[in-house]
C-alpha cells in the first residue's frame, strides 16, 4: 500500500527549505526592526547602588534606556515560578531587569533600544551602573554551609528539600536494610555543570500594530509564551500571537519561559510604537540562560550475594544557581528515573535544592536523568567489583521481568503521577548489547576497557497535546499542532502519521507547528513528548476526519461507510477501485457553498444539486468543512529505555580518552520514522560524550564563569565523536493508540555512566566524577601510585 | 564614516554602503538580506558563518566587509544549481547541489542552524579533494561545531556527495 509511511525512513520535509538557506530564524525575521541590548552584571552578587545612563544619552541611534525603575508594576514583577511544588517552599524567580540586587554574572540590568545592535551595545558600554559587591556564593557545598546567603529571606540557601522512600516487600526502609544487609559500600559522587547549548541562541521580536501583539520567539512553548506575556501585559489572550519559527535547537534551555527579554522586548515594542528584536549573542547565552547537572551525591547501598540491591539510599545536593523558574524538575527527576530497569529491595532518596550566584539550572536534555543513571550505574559496577562478578550478571539480577509490567515503582514522577513502567524487555536489551559490542570475548588490557550503562526514561509527560487536520477542495491535508520543533523533523513525523491515518500521499500533507494562529492549545516540547502526545493527538484528529469524509464519500457513492477505504488520497468502495471519489471532492461537498471559485467547488455551490432541497445544507450536529481536531492525554508517562555499551583506550602518556566504539539498543515502542530516531540518537550520545569528557562550566571562587565561550567550553567536533552503531528493540506503549514512546533525550542520558564504567575498566581506578579530562585522569592514576 | 564596497555575492554584484566595523556575516544578512549564512558564537569557533571567499571558506564573523572589497562571496543561498538566490518556495530537491542533496538524502542535519557553514566547508573540501577518506573528512568539517547530528550523518553525507559528483562528473 503506498501510502503506508508510519514506520519508514522517510526524509524529511523540512530539508529543502533549511539546505538552501531558506529557514527562518528568529534573527532573519524582522529586518528593519530595533535592536535591543542589554547592561548585564558583571557581579556574581551586588547590590545596586546607581545607574548612571547619561553618557549614553548622546550615542547616535539610541532610541531608549530602561532600568527596572522605568517600567509599570505588572510587567516589573518578578518573574513566574512555573512550576510550583510542595516541596519547593522557597522559590524564587528574577525580575525582567534587576531590582536593587544581582545574584549572578549576566543578570539584565538596563535595556537599551537602538537603530541597530551596534549602536545598542556603543550606548550599553557608556552606561555606569555602580554596583555595591557582594560575597558570592560559589558550589552547592559552599552553599549548604549557609555562612553567605543569595537570598536574604532563604536560610541556608535551601529552596527545597524533599524525601521520598519505598519500604521493601519486607516492610522496612532503606537505611533499615542497608544496616542488616550481608555487604554494604558507602561512596560520593560528582557530577559538574553543563548546558544545552544549542546553536542558535534565545532571540524575541515583537510588532504591536495599535491592536494586537505578534511576539516570534526562539522558544520551545509558543503557547505558554503567549499565555505569560498576555499577563505580564496585561493584555487580552485573543489579541497576542505568539509563533516560534525555525528554531536553531532547543535542548531543554528553551522551554523556560517567559525570559526577561520575552517580556521587555514585547512590552518595549508596544512603548515605542515600533518593532523591536533581541538575538541573544554567545556569551549572552552563557552567563544569562541556563545550565544543569551540577549535583553532589552520597550513596549508601546494601546488597546480597548475588549483587541484588537490598536497600539503597542517596543523598542529593542539587544546585539550583540563582533561581528556580522550572521548579524542581531537575531533582525530582534525578531522584525517581535514578531506579532505571531496576527493582530496588528499599529505596531512601533525598534532595536538598541550593541556591548559588551562578546561571541558573533548568533542565537541558536528559533533564536531571543523567545524573540518576549515572548514580545507579556506578552502584551496579561497584557491587560487581565488591563481589567480583561480571558487571551485566549483577545488573540482570535486579531487572524487571518482562513479565512484571506495568510495574509500580512506588513513587511520585515529575508530573505528579505514580511511577509506573508501562512495558519493557530489559533481560533482551542486555542481551541484545552485549552481542552487539562483543562484551563477552572482550580483550581487557591496560589502557582498553569496556563500560556498558542502562536507563529507563519516562517519556510522553502530560497535560495534553492537540491537533488540528483540515482538508482543502485541493484534496491537500494541512496539519497543525501547538507545540514547538527545535529539529526533531516534526514536519516529516507527523506528516507520516497523518498520511497513514488517512490514506493520502505524503507530499500532500503540510505540518505546522509552534504557531498560537494555528494552534492555541497546547504545552511546550520537552521531556521526549512531542511524538507521543502530539502525534497520537493529530493521529485521533486524523481519524475524524477520516471518518467524517468517509460518511459524505457513502452518501455521493450510495455505499456504507463501512465498505470503503482511502488509497491515494481517493476514497473507494474496497475492493471496487472505480465506484471512488477523491478526498477533494469530499472536502469540497463537506462545505456547502454559494459561490464557486474554480470548476472543483462549482459543485458545492445550492444549484449544483448535491445536496438534497429537504434538508439544510449543513445537517444538525456537523460543521462545514472536512477538518477535525484531536487531543490526546496521556494518564501517565510512558517509559522508554535503551543500554548503551562502550570500548574506551586510555593514551598511558597523555592520559587521554578514545572512545573506540558505541554501541546503543534503544527502545522507544513503535517507531514512526527510524532514520529520525536514529539521528536523536546520534546527537544526544555526542553530547553525553561532552558532558562524560569536556564540558564543564567553569566558576571561579568570585563567581566568574571562566569559560563562557566556544573556545574555553569545550563542545565536541566531528574527531571527538566515535561512529554509533544501534540497534532496535520495540515494545508497544499499552498506554496510547499508535503504541509510541519517546526518544528525543535518549542518546544522552546513560553516556556518562558507560563512559566512566569503560574508563574504570580500563585504569583500574574507581571513577567518582563526570567529566573526566585528561589532567583528571592522568592525577588519579598519581594518587593511586603513592 | 561610510564606505562604499562592492561585493561579488553568488555571481551578481552588489554595492553596499557600510561602516568599518560592519561584519561581514552582518552585511551578508541584514544589509543584503542573505539570511542563510548564520552567526553561531560570534568569535569564530562554531563554523555556522562560513561563506566561500574568493572560493575559500571563510568565517565570515571575523571578517569586516570592508576588508573583502571586490571579492567574490559564495553563501549557501548560491549552492543550488538554478541559481535563484530568494526563489518564492524553497528549491525542490532536483535544483540542490550534490552536496544538499547528500545532506537531504543521509539525514546530516536536524535543526539546520549549522548546515550553511558545513554545506560551504564541504562544497570547498570535495572540489578540492573529490574523494577524500575518512581522515580527510573528519579533517575538512573538524572547524565545524554541530549540537544536533552527532556528526555520524554529516560524514555519511561527505561521502555521499563525493559519489553524486563522480556521478555527474
Amino acid at each position: 500500500m503506498t501510502t503506508r509511511l508510519f514506520g519508514e525512513p522517510v526524509q524529511r520535509r523540512e530539508d529543502p527549505r533549511l539546505l538552501t538557506g531558506q529557514g527562518r530564524y528568529l534573527d532573519d525575521l524582522g529586518r528593519d526592526a530595533l535592536a535591543a541590548a542589554f547592561v548585564r552584571s558583571p557581579h556574581a552578587h551586588a547590590r545596586i547602588r546607581d545607574i548612571d545612563v547619561a553618557p549614553a544619552l548622546d550615542v547616535e541611534g539610541l532610541v531608549a534606556i530602561y532600568t527596572w525603575e522605568d517600567l509599570p508594576e505588572r510587567v516589573g514583577r518578578a518573574l513566574p515560578l512555573l512550576i510550583p511544588h510542595p516541596a519547593l517552599t522557597h522559590g524564587r524567580t528574577a525580575y525582567p531587569l534587576a531590582r536593587d540586587v544581582v545574584r549572578h554574572v549576566g543578570e539584565p540590568v538596563v535595556m537599551v533600544v537602538a537603530t541597530d545592535r551596534y549602536a545598542a551595545e556603543d550606548a550599553c558600554a557608556l552606561i555606569e551602573v555602580d554596583y555595591e559587591s557582594l560575597k558570592p556564593v560559589v558550589g552547592p557545598e559552599e552553599a549548604v554551609q549557609g555562612a553567605q546567603l543569595v537570598h536574604e529571606d532563604v536560610p541556608g540557601n535551601v529552596g527545597a528539600h524533599l524525601v521520598q522512600e519505598v519500604a521493601g516487600a519486607d516492610g522496612r526502609g532503606a537505611r533499615e536494610a542497608i544496616e542488616t544487609a550481608p555487604h554494604t559500600l558507602a561512596f560520593r559522587l560528582d557530577i559538574e555543570r553543563s548546558a544545552s547549548m544549542p546553536l542558535e541562541g534565545r532571540g524575541v521580536y515583537a510588532r504591536w500594530d495599535g491592536r494586537d501583539l505578534r511576539v516570534y520567539s526562539s522558544t520551545q512553548t509558543s503557547t505558554s509564551v503567549r499565555m505569560a506575556v498576555a499577563a505580564a501585559l496585561e493584555l487580552p489572550l485573543p489579541q497576542v500571537e505568539v509563533i516560534a519559527p525555525d528554531v536553531g535547537g532547543g535542548f531543554g534551555v528553551k522551554i523556560v519561559h517567559p525570559w526577561p527579554e520575552e517580556v521587555l522586548v514585547p512590552w518595549a515594542a508596544m512603548a515605542l510604537g515600533r518593532e523591536i528584536k533581541w538575538t541573544e549573542d554567545r556569551r549572552e547565552h552563557f552567563v544569562s540562560s541556563a545550565h544543569e547537572r551540577g549535583q553532589v551525591q552520597y550513596v549508601r547501598v546494601g546488597f546480597d550475594d548475588d549483587g541484588r540491591v537490598l536497600g539503597l539510599d542517596v543523598t542529593i545536593l542539587h544546585d539550583h544557581g540563582a533561581y528556580t523558574p522550572y521548579g524542581i524538575i531537575v531533582p525530582i527527576v534525578t531522584s525517581t528515573q535514578l531506579l532505571g530497569p531496576y527493582k530496588i529491595g528499599a529505596y531512601r532518596v533525598e534532595f536538598t535544592a541550593v541556591y548559588t550566584n551562578t546561571v541558573q539550572v533548568t533542565p537541558y536534555r536528559g533533564a536531571g536523568r543523567p545524573q540518576g543513571v549515572f548514580c545507579m550505574e556506578r552502584t551496579m559496577d561497584k557491587i560487581a567489583r565488591h563481589l567480583g562478578k561480571d558487571r551485566t550478571e549483577v545488573r540482570e539480577a535486579n531487572f524487571i521481568g518482562p513479565d512484571e509490567f506495568p510495574y509500580d515503582q512506588g513513587m511520585t514522577f515529575q508530573d505528579g503521577r505514580p511511577l509506573i513502567y508501562d512495558s519493557g524487555n530489559y533481560p533482551e536489551m542486555l542481551r541484545m548489547v552485549k552481542e552487539l559490542i562483543g562484551w563477552d570475548s572482550f580483550e581487557r588490557r591496560p589502557g582498553r576497557g569496556i563500560g556498558v550503562g542502562c536507563y529507563v526514561e519516562g517519556t510522553g509527560v502530560g497535560p495534553y497535546e492537540g491537533g488540528h487536520v483540515q482538508v482543502t477542495s485541493d484534496g491537500r491535508v494541512h496539519v497543525s499542532t501547538g507545540l514547538t520543533s527545535q529539529g526533531q523533523g516534526h514536519e516529516t513525523a507527523f506528516a507520516q502519521i497523518a498520511a497513514t491515518e488517512l490514506g493520502v500521499p505524503i507530499e500532500r500533507v503540510s505540518v505546522v507547528t509552534g504557531d498560537t494562529r494555528r494552534f492555541g492549545y497546547a504545552v511546550g516540547t520537552f521531556a521526549s513528548r512531542a511524538a507521543v502526545v502530539s502525534g497520537n493527538a493529530i493521529a485521533l484528529a486524523c481519524r475524524k476526519v477520516r471518518e467524517k469524509a468517509l460518511r459524505i464519500a457513502a452518501d455521493a457513492l450510495e455505499a456504507d461507510p463501512a465498505d470503503l477505504e482511502i488509497t491515494d488520497g481517493m476514497v473507494h468502495v474496497t475492493g471496487v477501485p472505480t465506484a471512488s471519489i477523491p478526498l477533494s471532492t469530499v472536502a469540497v461537498l463537506a462545505n456547502p457553498l454559494r459561490y464557486a471559485f474554480d470548476d472543483e467547488t462549482a459543485k458545492a455551490t445550492q444549484f449544483a444539486g448535491t445536496t438534497s432541497p429537504d434538508r439544510p445544507p449543513v445537517a444538525e450536529g456537523e460543521e462545514p468543512g472536512l477538518e477535525g481536531r484531536g487531543y490526546y492525554s496521556p494518564i501517565r508517562s510512558t517509559f522508554a529505555s535503551g543500554m548503551h555499551a562502550a570500548i574506551v583506550e586510555t593514551d598511558p602518556e597523555t592520559a587521554e580518552v578514545k572512545v573506540v566504539r558505541y554501541v546503543v539498543v534503544h527502545d522507544c515502542g513503535r517507531l514512526i520514522n527510524p532514520m529520525i530516531v536514529e539521528g536523536q540518537i546520534h546527537g544526544g550520545v555526542a553530547q553525553g560524550i561532552g558532558g562524560a569528557l569536556y564540558e564543564r562550566m567553569v566558576y571561579d571562587p568570585h563567581g566568574q564563569l571562566v569559560n563562557a565561550s566556544f573556545m574555553d567550553f569545550l563542545m565536541p567536533y566531528a574527531t571527538e565523536i566515535p561512529h554509533i552503531e544501534t540497534a532496535h528493540l520495540e515494545t508497544p506503549s499499552p498506554l496510547n493508540p499508535l503504541g509510541i514512546k519517546g526518544a528525543g533525550e535518549a542518546g544522552v542520558i546513560p553516556v556518562s555512566a558507560v563512559i566512566a564504567s569503560a574508563v574504570e575498566d580500563a585504569e583500574g581506578i574507581p571513577i567518582d566524577r563526570m567529566p573526566i579530562s585528561p589532567s583528571e585522569l592522568f592525577d588519579l592514576r598519581g594518587s593511586r601510585a603513592e | 564614516m561610510e564606505h562604499e564596497i562592492t561585493l561579488v555575492v553568488n555571481g551578481t554584484a552588489r554595492r553596499v554602503r557600510v561602516p568599518a566595523r560592519r561584519l561581514l556575516s552582518d552585511c551578508l544578512r541584514h544589509d543584503l538580506g542573505l539570511t542563510g549564512t548564520h552567526v553561531g558564537c560570534e568569535h569564530g569557533v562554531c563554523g555556522c558563518c562560513t561563506v566561500l571567499l574568493d572560493g575559500q571558506p571563510v568565517r565570515s564573523c571575523l571578517t569586516f566587509a570592508v576588508s573583502v572589497d571586490g571579492a567574490e562571496i559564495t553563501t549557501v543561498e548560491g549552492l543550488a544549481r538554478d541559481g535563484s538566490e530568494r526563489p518564492s518556495r524553497p528549491h525542490g530537491v532536483e535544483a540542490m547541489s550534490a552536496v544538499q542533496r547528500a545532506f537531504a538524502e543521509c539525514h546530516g542535519l536536524q535543526c539546520g542552524f549549522c548546515t550553511p557553514g558545513f554545506l560551504c566547508t564541504v562544497t570547498a573540501m570535495l572540489r578540492d579533494n573529490p574523494a577524500p577518506t575518512d581522515e580527510e573528512v573528519l579533517e575538512g568539517i573538524s572547524g565545524n561545531l554541530c549540537r544536533c547530528t552527532g556528526y555520524q550523518n554529516i560524514v555519511k553525507a561527505v561521502h555521499r556527495a563525493a559519489e553524486l559528483l563522480a556521478e555527474e562528473a
